[in-house]
Formats: C-alpha cells, sequence, structure tokens
C-alpha cells in the first residue's frame, strides 16, 4: 500500500532530527492511534515533542520523494509537520466513509499551522479522490500559509481537482500574488476558460492602472488568438523587462503565425522554445524576490 | 519599548486597530475565549468561535507584525445555558491544548449564578489537568464579593495561585488579590473600568510584582492603546522604566508564559511580517499600507 511507504520514507526522515523525547513520544502515539482521541489530542500536542524546525531535507531525500510520488516536494516541511503527517497516514483508515469523518474533525477544529500540514498531507493520504472538495474549500482560504500549502509545491490540485476549481485555484493565485511557478502541473492543465479569465483579469488591472504578475502570460500564449494578440503586443512595449519576457515565452507558446511573425521581429529576445519551462521559472523567481 | 496586550478582543476590532497597535509598539495580543455581544444559541457557534482565535485571527494578527495568543474557555454569562454548556465542556479538550492557547479563560462569575458556579469549577479542574493557567473575569456587578469568591474557589479547587490571573481590578480588590499569592491584571477602560491616571497611582502604592494591565478592548467603546498610553503616562509621571515594563510586558509573558506555549523568541527571533515573498518590492500584505500616524500625545483615557 502506498501509504506504507509513504510512512516508512517520513520515519527515517525524523529519527535524524528529533531528539530523544520527541522520538520516544512519536514512537507511543503511532502505537496508541487505534483511539481517535488520542489521535487528536497527538496531532494537535506534536510541535511541543517534535519541534518546528525546517527539516532541511538533502537532495538525495528530496529525490526519494518525488520518486515515491511524482510531485511530492517537502522542501519546505518542518518536523512537527512530517510527525503530523505520518500520524494522519497511520491513523485507522478501514473505509473511506470513516476516514472522512475522521478528517472532518482535524480539519474543523484545526489552527492555523495545523491546517497547513493538512492540506499538503493530501497528496499522500488514503481515497484520494474523496478530497477534492476539500481541497477546492482550502483555496477559498485568505490565510496564505494555508493557501499555499493546498496551492504551492502540492500535487494534489493538478491530480485530483476538477477543471473549475482548478481555474479557481490558478486565479486565486493570482490575486493573492502567489508565485505562479510553485504550482505544479501548471503547464499540463492549462485550459481557454482560464486564458479568457485571466485575460479579463489583465485587462481589469490594467484600467485601475495597477500591476499584474507577468506570469500570467503563461496561461494566455496556447490560447492567443489574433483578436487577443494586441495584448501581448502590448507587453512587448514595457519598460518593464520581466513584462517584456513574459511577452515573448507567450509569443513562444503560440501557433498563431502572427505570433511568429511578431516574436522573429524581437528575435533579440528571443528564447528557445525547449528552455520556455526554465524559462518561466526564472521569470517568476525575479518577479518575487524575497 | 515592547507591549503585550494580554486580554483584548481582536475579532472585534479593525486592522487600523492592528496597524496602531504595532506603530505604538505592541507586539503580542492575548484573546480570551468571550462572548460575541449576544449569548449564543448553538454548539457549532463555540466551535466556530474558537477556530477562529486560533485561526483566522492569528493570521490577521501576523499581517501586522503582531503575535496573537488565545486562551480558551466557556465565559460565565454563557455559562448560564446549561444544556449549551454541558455541549461546550465536551468540546473544550479539543482546543486548549492547541499551539497558543496560554490558558483557561476567561471564565469566573457574571451574575453569580449556580450555573455559573457548576462551570468554573469545571473549567478550573480542566486547567489544572492540562497545567495551562486560570484567567478568571471578575464580575462587574458585586466585583469585591465575586472576586474573593473567585480567588476562594480556585483555591479550594487546589489551583496554585501563581497559575492563576485575577483580572479587571480595581482599588477595592487589589490588595486581597496580591496578598493571596494570585496575579492581579487591570483593564484600563473608559467610562466602566480602570482609568490609566488611578492604574499609575496603583502602580505607585503596590510596586510592579504580579500586577499587569490590558485593554480590554472590544465592541464596545474601548482603547486597543490602552497599555501603550497607560505606560507613556507612568513614565511621564515618574514611574521607573523598569517598572513600566513589568507592567506592560514582563509581568504578562511570566503569567501566560507558564502555559509554554508564549515565547518572548516568538516575536524577537521571527520576521515580525509573516510574509515571505514581496511581489514586485511590494509587500502583498493587503492593501501594502503605508503605517498610520503615532500614538496621540493626550494618553489619559478616563
Amino acid at each position: 500500500m502506498l501509504q506504507n511507504s509513504y510512512q516508512v520514507y517520513l520515519t527515517k526522515v525524523l529519527q535524524t532530527r528529533l531528539s530523544e523525547r520527541g522520538q520516544t513520544w512519536l514512537h507511543t502515539q503511532l502505537a496508541g492511534l487505534a483511539s481517535e482521541k488520542a489521535l487528536y489530542l497527538a496531532f494537535s500536542l506534536a510541535p511541543r515533542f517534535t519541534g518546528k524546525e525546517l527539516l532541511q531535507l538533502t537532495a538525495s531525500e528530496l529525490q526519494q520523494a518525488s520518486e515515491l510520488r511524482p510531485g511530492f516536494n517537502p522542501e519546505g516541511w518542518t518536523t512537527d509537520q512530517a510527525a503530523r503527517t505520518l500520524l494522519l497516514l497511520s491513523a485507522p483508515q478501514q473505509d473511506s466513509t470513516q476516514y472522512t469523518a475522521l478528517l472532518d474533525k482535524l480539519f474543523s477544529t484545526a489552527g492555523v499551522s495545523e491546517l497547513a500540514t493538512l492540506y499538503a498531507s493530501l497528496p499522500l493520504l488514503p481515497y484520494p479522490e474523496s478530497h477534492a472538495k476539500r481541497a477546492a474549500e482550502g483555496v477559498r482560504t485568505t490565510m496564505t500559509s494555508v493557501f499555499d500549502a493546498i496551492a504551492l509545491h502540492n500535487p494534489y490540485p493538478h491530480d485530483f481537482l476538477p477543471q473549475e476549481a482548478w481555474n479557481q485555484l490558478v486565479l486565486k493565485a493570482v490575486f493573492n500574488a502567489r508565485p505562479l511557478y510553485q504550482i505544479i502541473g501548471l503547464d499540463d492543465r492549462r485550459n481557454e476558460p482560464l486564458a479568457r479569465m485571466l485575460l479579463d483579469y489583465a485587462h481589469e488591472r490594467w484600467a485601475a492602472s495597477r500591476t499584474l504578475t507577468p506570469e500570467v502570460w503563461r496561461l494566455v500564449g496556447p490560447y492567443l488568438t489574433a483578436s487577443t494578440l494586441p495584448n501581448v503586443q502590448r507587453l512587448l512595449h514595457s519598460s518593464d523587462a520581466l513584462q517584456v519576457q513574459a511577452g515573448t515565452l507567450a509569443l513562444a507558446a503560440s501557433g498563431l503565425p502572427e505570433a511568429r511573425d511578431l516574436l522573429s521581429q524581437f528575435s533579440g529576445l528571443l528564447f528557445p522554445a525547449e528552455d520556455k519551462v526554465v524559462n518561466w521559472r526564472h521569470l517568476g523567481e525575479k518577479a518575487y524576490a524575497a | 519599548m515592547r507591549y503585550i496586550d494580554p486580554h483584548v478582543h481582536m475579532i472585534s476590532r479593525t486592522t487600523d486597530d492592528y496597524e496602531a497597535m504595532r506603530q505604538a509598539g505592541v507586539v503580542a495580543v492575548i484573546e480570551p475565549a468571550f462572548w460575541m455581544g449576544q449569548p449564543r444559541t448553538q454548539i457549532g457557534s463555540f466551535q466556530d468561535y474558537y477556530s477562529h482565535l486560533i485561526g483566522f485571527e492569528r493570521f490577521r494578527a501576523s499581517q501586522f507584525g503582531i503575535r496573537h495568543y488565545c486562551t480558551i474557555g466557556l465565559n460565565s454569562k454563557e455559562a448560564n445555558n446549561e444544556a449549551l454548556a454541558e455541549e461546550v465542556m465536551e468540546l473544550l479538550p479539543l482546543f486548549v491544548c492547541k499551539e497558543g492557547v496560554v490558558g483557561v479563560g476567561e471564565i469566573g462569575y457574571d451574575d453569580q449564578t449556580a450555573a455559573e458556579d457548576k462551570y468554573y469549577r469545571l473549567q478550573l479542574e480542566l486547567a489544572k489537568e492540562v497545567n495551562l493557567p486560570v484567567q478568571i473575569h471578575t464580575p462587574h456587578r458585586d466585583k469585591k464579593q465575586g472576586t474573593l469568591r473567585s480567588m476562594a474557589v480556585a483555591l479550594e479547587h487546589g489551583l496554585d495561585p501563581a497559575m492563576v490571573i485575577v483580572d479587571h481590578n480595581n482599588e477595592e480588590t487589589v490588595q486581597a488579590v496580591l496578598d493571596q499569592g494570585f496575579w492581579a491584571a487591570f483593564t484600563i477602560y473608559p467610562h466602566t473600568k480602570m482609568g490609566n491616571e488611578r492604574m499609575t497611582e496603583i502602580v505607585k502604592h503596590y510596586g510592579p510584582e504580579r500586577i499587569f494591565i490590558n485593554s480590554a478592548a472590544d465592541w464596545g467603546i474601548s482603547d486597543p492603546l490602552a497599555v501603550p498610553k497607560t505606560a507613556r503616562l507612568m513614565l511621564e509621571r515618574g514611574i521607573s522604566p523598569e517598572t513600566v515594563e513589568q507592567v506592560t510586558y514582563y509581568n504578562a509573558l511570566a503569567a501566560f508564559g507558564q502555559s509554554g506555549q508564549l515565547l518572548e523568541t516568538d516575536w524577537l527571533a521571527a520576521n515580525p511580517i509573516d510574509q515571505s515573498l514581496k511581489y514586485s518590492g511590494n509587500s502583498i500584505l493587503r492593501g501594502g499600507q503605508i503605517p498610520v500616524g503615532e500614538v496621540a500625545s493626550d494618553s489619559v483615557i478616563r
């Protein structure tokens, strides 16, 4: 069972990172999880025994994670988060109804950091299809750390959210100035309605003389038409280098002959097609300076 | 100077208040669980309220660089709905062990009914069981008797007075509270509770030991800057900075720090604004506001 391999991975990761007191506590909790009350208590108390330090995973550990489950990236995870996720994986899970009820209780009484842990754990939990509504709910949050937990570095939305909910996630990320390049599977789930909504949003921002993340154009490029092309053309004349780059990347993703023509006029800024994922990443990293 | 406001109902305050508090030097707030201005009628209201305290309100405060903690409990007013109170007793264990919960509170008496007495006692036992400080709301009507009774009952249940904060004190109650080894908290709240000129006199008389102040700012006419304003007044009136720091920061930290969930490093060590990324150089706090003006020069609260 998949959950077993995730448990093994997290156990190993924690072994070298918990104090003796933390190890003993965790071991005892894992043994006593048949009691629901014990699970709820342990889930809450975890940080007092594990601390809240970043795991600081090695390149090898990160590699293992992505091999265990595509998109699983615990790079930003903390010790309490790993322990709490291990508790979730080890909790009683005889059927989807029972497990959902257990999650309902945890989610409905969760503090901010518990919520973030819960959403980040979704790709690893059993009965994956049963969490889709819950994941869509997570997208509605206004708490940044919780939104980031479901939207960024998390393969669950790409794998399981229906298109409308996926589009809302991307829109919300744009609204809240969250880095789109950290959304897993962004290119793979591009779609025309999303491109249309983001184009409308761009018009809204331009009309209000407000900023717009250059990352938006990543979702629009493949859906450009002759009539919407001028939106991207406009970017090429921006004084902001990132907007210009976004414009050229979007043109490169478009199949329109007019787009190709425009690109060749800006050949100095043309990026090779194979590099386009890397370049959207570089662009995102530059747009969001710490 | 840094301040802690250890009793303030931020749920009822706007972001203007958070900004002003931050500007004035408030680094941490403790929000006691209380009522919402009218009695709740469903257990779900309690659950969602407790969730709000440990969830969204904590986040909201962090956007302004303020660390938010809370106490959890069934307040005295709503203890009078016994059927509902029973359900709340079931709910409390789910919340009292959450991160950032620094006490069981605010509990005690309102009218001093039998029901209030019953649920006060049950929660004293809970506080003992989970080893958390107790935050006592002393009644506003029949305060002197109510305060004495609150303390007597706490001692009857074997609470260590050093783990018990008796709040909303005044000139009539403070002596007994200090004599019996409890923490004496004072609420600087216009018209109905303490004024800060009177508070200054109390500190001059009793010294700073086990005394600290709060604003208890809530839905009513109240001042979320009561703590920094009172600090300023005390300094103006010749109280030493060390004493002022005790009364507006260190004592609250010590009292509620006994929970293990309130550490000075929470706000000293961390990046106080809990946003790791800026977009195009702009803070991604809501709106990226320019901080409001400083505390007004008239710092007397009557």
